[in-house]
């Protein structure tokens, strides 16, 4: 008997599949094979385990405590602006990393607004080096994440429940209790568990905000072993160790977490009768406001200092432009190219192994894949020649999970809904894709196409590897900038990187939805 | 002529005998209760559901490995029979060639079959600018065009109002009158099936029954017509 026909070939995704599934698996195995035994795991590399593991560990529990205060204020107040707010809260994912840290110093930082205001009053600056800044710029990141994850939680409470305790006039404590305790505790593991496999592998701020023998990620430490020892074999070892804490950390976020906080309908505001006393009215104010507060001061400082010397910026920094531009639409059509296929294939039912391929990108670091290809292709070529087409494939590969989150459900209704029709008609294959597929999927894409774009062009990890002094990513060049102590020049150039991030999500998901059909 | 020989079809837990023939240009209803296997039927005969055993033919030729398109069938689903993002001509020329590169002669079918259903100068509307009879109509011109022998419905006016309905159905008829077709319609209801069918398929027990004449199944229905139609 024939197989079931189907409307597009399962083979491009597959393939797809295969190659993500080699070049992941195959870093691993470069970093395994080149990891030296006779290295141990010494004393700095025990403190770095641990500062890991605490800076973690803080970031997502302060970050998923805030966040249940403020997912509980905006589930059951409704204002203008709100929908503002919950799409803003959205933006931190990709926003250039970057481009928040030197918002955050400017805010918080020794010269900050805060410090000047201390010392006003005659009080110490602040110091945002070390394990708190580290945790200040991943609960900026993250609170929001929490935030909108714990929202959907709320969300998900079905309407009549809450219409059933309000005839019973439950308020306060007991609709707490009643509802809101069991709920959480469904939805805050998850929550928890995200947020801490991504303060793992975050690179940036712990290169920006940490170092010395106090502040140091895993992480980072493969970047020194690397970049000042050239030590490979330490590089790899470290790895291997990341690689372990990576995969533990994602396996445990995929197992407890069902939202991925990309859910549309998030600012639909479900009709509440409880928390109208004024104690309830003013504490859901202050906490949304505190935390718009914390969001919008980093961004809007980076603005305003940036402002000023956006004209006069060196020509270094419209190279490093051009750069990132490349880079950036190299990386975006990969993702496309890897995920449409694959979601088309996952889509038909015969995605198992693909989908696996899909999230292995969680599992390992950006750094530990680059010190991989490194490996790969250090023998063979020189790895400044290649450090932008390794940077392309790098960010592509950490984008490829996410773009299928946002492509495989759209893919499956299509192809559930239309599938039978096309394949009536006798379109199976290209016509099917061409006419059918592609069209009713270009919201998706869009988004999914956006969401690369900027990840790409405020990515900075595995470029600081590769580059050399000639050569630099806008982000990159940012770092640079401020390493030099050219603050000015490095708020304007972040400012740029965010124009040029939030621009190209921005036209890519507009682009997208422009006059498509329901 | 329609022929299914100690066919048994698998879908899922659910499993269907058939053992039929079906003449052609006959207008045949396809009733039974709800779960029973008409869709199943169908899906088997358009080849969304592949035979466990058994052989499907039409005029003597296999179709069993056949893939959908390569049948000599056209289907109407339930619902989904239009591509949204696609305007009127497209779906309709989509019956043509699925490459919707259309040459001359063809364009000019497309807007004849369009005329023929009621819907001149409708060729660029998209379904979400027209209503549900009018989208109905689209998908008749479609089955026009496609001059296949088999015409499967698969209840693909069940949103509409009873009158609209009725309509649909008589231009149903005209239009496979017209080309010769063989219709198969699944219906729920007993006088549909009245209206318009020579034959009823009765589709319960894990068993579709070999077609009957409509009006000698109604005078004196078997116990399993019995006990569906309560």
């Amino acid at each position: 008997m024939a197989a079931r026909a189907q409307p597009v070939s399962p083979w491009p995704g597959l393939g797809a599949a295969a190659i993500v599934a080699a070049l992941i698996l195959g870093t691993l195995l470069a970093v395994a094979w080149r990891a030296d035994a006779a290295v141990r795991f010494g004393g700095a590399d025990w403190a770095a385990l641990r500062f890991t593991l605490l800076q973690a560990v803080l970031s997502s529990v302060l970050s998923v405590a805030l966040a249940v205060p403020v997912a509980r204020a905006l589930a059951r107040r409704r204002f203008a602006g709100r929908h503002v707010l919950i799409a803003l809260l959205g933006a931190p994912f990709i926003l250039p990393v970057i481009v928040a840290i030197l918002g955050l110093l400017t805010v918080f930082g020794r010269a900050g607004w805060i410090s000047a205001a201390l010392g006003a009053i005659d009080l110490p600056p602040l110091s945002i080096y070390g394990l708190h800044g580290v945790v200040l710029a991943h609960v900026f990141f993250n609170l929001p994440l929490a935030t909108r994850l714990l929202l959907q939680g709320w969300q998900d409470v079905p309407g009549e429940r809450f219409r059933m305790a309000a005839t019973l006039g439950v308020d306060g404590w007991a609709m707490w209790r009643l509802i809101e305790v069991p709920m959480l505790l469904r939805v805050v593991p998850g929550a928890l568990a995200v947020v801490f496999a991504l303060s793992l592998t975050s690179f940036a701020v712990a290169l920006t905000l940490g170092g010395g023998p106090r502040a140091t990620t895993i992480e980072l430490a493969i970047y020194q072993a690397f970049r000042f020892d050239f030590d490979l074999g330490r590089a790899a070892m470290l790895s291997g160790v990341q690689l372990l804490l990576t995969g533990i950390a994602a396996w445990c976020a995929l197992k407890a977490g069902q939202g991925d906080g990309f859910g549309a309908g998030l600012d639909r505001a479900v009709r509440r009768w409880d928390g109208t006393g004024a104690g309830a009215r003013v504490l859901d104010v202050l906490w949304v406001g505190l935390a718009a507060l914390f969001l919008l001061l980093p961004l809007s400082a980076i603005v305003l200092a940036g402002l000023g010397s956006l004209g006069g910026l060196p020509g270094v920094v419209w190279q490093a432009v051009l750069v990132s531009l490349g880079v950036s639409v190299a990386s975006t059509a990969l993702v496309l190219l890897l995920a449409v296929p694959m979601a088309a294939t996952v889509a038909l039912g015969r995605g198992r192994a693909v989908e696996m391929a899909g999230i292995l990108g969680l599992a390992a670091s950006p750094l530990v894949i680059g010190t991989g290809l490194f490996i790969m292709v250090y023998r063979v070529a020189d790895p400044a020649v290649l450090a932008l087409p390794v940077t392309a494939l790098v960010n592509a590969l950490m984008a490829l999970p996410f773009a299928l989150r946002i492509l495989v459900p759209q893919a499956r209704e299509v192809v559930a809904r239309y599938g039978r029709l096309g394949l009536s008609l006798d379109m199976a294959g290209g016509p099917f894709l061409r006419h059918v597929l592609l069209p009713r999927m270009r919201a998706q894409i869009g988004f999914a196409a956006g969401l690369a774009a900027a990840l790409s062009m405020g990515d900075l990890g595995v470029i600081a590897l590769f580059a050399d002094p000639d050569t630099a990513t806008l982000p990159l060049q940012v770092y640079r900038l401020m390493g030099a102590y050219r603050m000015d020049d490095a708020a304007g150039a972040a400012l740029l990187l965010l124009i040029l991030s939030m621009g190209a999500f921005w036209a890519l998901d507009r682009g997208g939805r422009w006059n498509a059909e329901a | 002529m329609l022929k299914l020989e100690g066919c048994v079809i698998r879908n899922g837990a659910f499993r269907l005998e058939a053992d039929m023939e079906v003449a052609r240009g006959r207008r045949v209803a396809v009733i039974g209760p709800s779960g029973g296997g008409k869709t199943t039927l169908l899906e088997a005969i358009a080849g969304f559901v592949d035979l466990e055993a058994g052989r499907l033919s039409w005029d003597g030729a296999d179709m069993g490995g056949l893939a959908p398109g390569a049948r000599p069938v056209a289907m109407l689903f339930q619902e989904g029979n239009l591509f949204p993002h696609l305007t009127a001509a497209q779906n309709v020329g989509l019956g043509l060639r699925a490459s919707l590169r259309l040459r001359m002669d063809e364009r000019g079918a497309v807007r004849a079959a369009l005329a023929r259903v009621g819907l001149e100068g409708f060729e660029a509307r998209k379904p979400g600018d027209m209503s549900g009879g009018q989208r109905a109509r689209v998908a008749l011109a479609r089955v026009l065009v496609q001059r296949r022998a088999l015409l499967l419905l698969d209840e693909p006016f069940a949103a509409l109002g009873p009158a609209l309905k009725a309509e649909m159905l008589d231009m149903v008829m005209d239009l496979a009158g017209e080309t010769g077709a063989t219709v198969l319609m699944v219906s729920h209801a007993p006088e549909d099936a009245r209206r318009i069918a020579d034959e009823v398929v009765l589709v319960a027990g894990g068993r579709a029954h070999p077609p009957v004449e409509t009006q000698a199944l109604f005078d004196d229905p078997p116990e399993a017509l019995r006990d569906y139609l309560g």
